[in-house]
């Protein structure tokens, strides 16, 4: 049952399967541990990026690929949902709707990207994804009739996941059962179900074959697999998945934006979430996730925080003023490339 | 002395695998030029001649890694000329390299099963357990018996020492289970003791009767024990091809080997 569950990737590592443990059971149970918006946010985002990352590592971290249309992929299924649901009014056909053209329009984008240009050298995959993917940014901030421009379109979920929405009149633990708390664990099953779709695909013989692929893709085409079919079928697959993963952010959100879904800095993030978790582990996901999304949370209330203490010192309430978070974060990333080349998880892996 | 042939050719019945003025050039170096040759089940051809005389290339001509500027690949009758290495692969030519050429980072057993899971066709499942497949697992560890490899099984393909990598080449080719093997110099940088059992697998494949084997190979006791016929290339020319004992005593084959200094392979 677990073994299925797991497809047989089993963390590896004691004090990994301990990390992991801890951060699914504080998703798991993390209105109730942590009430309060701004924790659920972080909460809610951390079982979106997963799902985002892990799918990056499906392509990245496995299959060899470099692409910079993740994000696209994501602000797809952003896009998707949020436009249905601001068209439509707030349904779950009008959800059903978004969610299949979204699937669809991301479909065949994919598999068109991959097809022309997987067949050539992996540079220029890398470059079509960029172009394709900055010529999208671009479309969905000036069409502002349709997707709102810049600012993006708010609109409304269905009643079951709006905030004012009561299941029963009680109270759980002291946290009443809210719309927004139906819509996190939405969320929440629907990434633990895709991340443990993604360890199946890796584990499955078509997983092997990518990592085949990845090591030597002559030698896999002397075996008979035609490499560009397993390379586009890679990129479908993952871009599917950032979809999944866009549209659940767009339902949590009940917003959907170019800032939010499609900029180049959440590319920028996601990179960085795999290389630091470990690239080819899928659990890498889970730790560049945490990690980060963390960081990116509270690192700047810390900092400022230990400012504050550290007034009248010369120069350090400087050099930790909130304002150079990003700053400190950079200087995390380096460090944990520089001791980490396999990322955190391939690092827990060796020490066993 | 443009592709003459010292000894006519035996006519072997219904060729598999021919091929008809193969030519290629490099830049202004032409590496195999008009070669025609066929091949037939059960018999063991032997290709030999100097280095740089365009065997490796010719294997590659026929296995799809590289595509002729002229001349024919034919396939039980098809033209496979345009077709692609991996789909030439899955109509049944199979080929071993002469550089180690393996998934470095996978373990020994992965190597030869993704071989078995590609004869399989079930590459693109991606909702099976890959370790639920136990019929290809086996599959693999009874290849990996037979040429003494299982207990490496999973140690990582790029940790094995060389004479190790080289039976994994083979491993991976048998894996295959295609009706032409293509084997290029199989036992090179083997020491002594571990050629045998390449050549007596490559033997029993040859006793089966049903395979076409072509064999690239410099030691001419192994080529004498095993060949039912040899072709000689020499300059990117098929120079001669015949009965291994005529073609081995043939005037033009003393030449070339004496020629090139290798009379002690001879
Ligand atoms: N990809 C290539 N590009 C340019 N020249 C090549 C290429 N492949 C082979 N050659 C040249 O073609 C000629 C034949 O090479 P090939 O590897 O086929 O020889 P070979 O008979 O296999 O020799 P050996 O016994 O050393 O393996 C050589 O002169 C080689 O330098
Ligand atoms: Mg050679």
């Amino acid at each position: 049952m677990l073994r299925a569950l797991f497809s047989g990737d089993y963390p590896r590592s004691r004090v990994l399967m301990v990390l992991l443990v801890l951060v699914f059971v504080a998703l798991l149970l993390a209105p109730f541990l942590f009430p309060g918006t701004r924790p659920l946010n972080v909460a809610a985002k951390i079982c979106i990026f997963i799902v985002l990352v892990a799918s990056y590592d499906l392509l990245l971290g496995y299959a060899g690929i470099v692409s910079f249309a993740h994000t696209m992929f994501y602000g797809i299924g952003g896009y998707g949902i949020g436009l249905a649901l601001y068209g439509l009014g707030p349904s779950w056909g009008a959800i059903g709707v978004g969610f299949v053209l979204a699937l669809a329009l991301t479909a065949v984008l994919s598999a068109l990207i991959g097809l022309f240009s997987l067949r050539v050298r992996a540079i220029f995959f890398a470059m079509i994804t960029l172009a394709v993917a900055s010529a999208f940014l671009i479309l969905a901030s000036q069409l502002s009739g349709f997707t709102g421009g810049e600012d993006g379109r708010s609109f409304r979920a269905p009643t079951v996941l709006q905030p004012g929405f009561r299941l029963f009149d009680g109270e759980i633990f002291g946290v009443a059962i809210s719309g927004r708390i139906i819509t996190y664990y939405l969320v929440f099953f629907a990434a633990l179900a895709l991340f443990l779709f993604l360890l199946r695909v890796v584990n499955s013989p078509f997983g092997r074959v990518l990592q085949a692929i990845r090591e030597n893709d002559f030698r896999a085409e002397a075996l008979g697999y035609r490499t560009v079919v397993y390379r586009t079928l890679a990129n479908v697959l993952a871009a599917l998945v950032a979809t999944m993963a866009g549209a659940l952010m767009a339902i949590w959100l009940r917003y959907t934006g170019p800032d939010t879904m499609l900029s180049f800095s959440i590319m920028i993030d996601i990179l960085l979430m795999v290389v630091i978790g470990g690239m080819g582990t899928l659990y890498g996901a889970v730790i560049g996730v945490v990690i980060l999304v963390l960081a990116q949370n509270y690192l700047q209330a810390l900092m400022g925080g230990v400012s504050k203490a550290l007034v009248g010192v010369p120069l350090l309430p400087d050099l930790l003023h909130p304002d150079r978070w990003v700053l400190w974060l950079g200087v995390l990333f380096v460090l944990s490339v520089y001791f980490f080349p396999t990322g955190i998880v391939g690092r827990l892996r060796q020490r066993r | 002395m443009n592709n003459i042939r010292a000894l006519p050719t035996a006519t072997p019945p219904a060729p598999v695998l021919e091929t008809r003025d193969l030519t290629i050039r490099f830049g202004g170096h032409t590496a195999v030029n008009t070669v025609s040759c066929a091949f037939s089940p059960g018999h063991l051809t032997a290709i030999v001649g100097p280095n740089g005389a365009g065997k490796t290339t010719y294997f590659n001509l026929m296995s799809g890694q590289l595509k002729a500027n002229e001349g024919q690949v034919l396939l039980r009758g098809d033209d496979i000329t345009t077709l692609s290495a991996p789909s030439r692969t899955r109509r049944g030519i199979g080929r071993a390299f002469q550089l180690t050429n393996l998934f470095p980072n996978l373990t020994v057993h992965e190597n030869v099963r993704l071989a078995v899971q590609s004869r399989a066709r079930v590459g693109l499942d991606i909702f099976t357990l890959w370790s639920r497949r136990r019929d290809l697992i086996d599959e693999a560890d009874e290849l990996l018996r037979s040429i003494t490899l299982l207990d490496r099984r999973d140690a990582l393909a790029s940790a094995l020492p060389h004479g190790d990598q080289r039976k994994l080449e083979v491993a991976i080719l048998l894996a295959l289970d295609p009706d032409v093997l293509m084997f290029d110099e199989p036992t090179a940088g083997m020491s002594v003791d571990e050629v045998p059992v390449i050549l007596d697998l490559i033997h029993g494949i040859k006793a089966r009767g049903d395979k076409t084997v072509l064999l690239v190979e410099h030691k001419m006791d192994v080529v004498r024990s095993l060949a039912d016929r040899i072709v000689v290339l020499h300059n990117g020319y098929l120079v001669a091809d015949g009965d291994p004992a005529e073609v081995m005593a043939s005037p033009i084959v003393q030449d070339a080997y004496l020629g090139m200094g290798l009379a002690d392979h001879v």
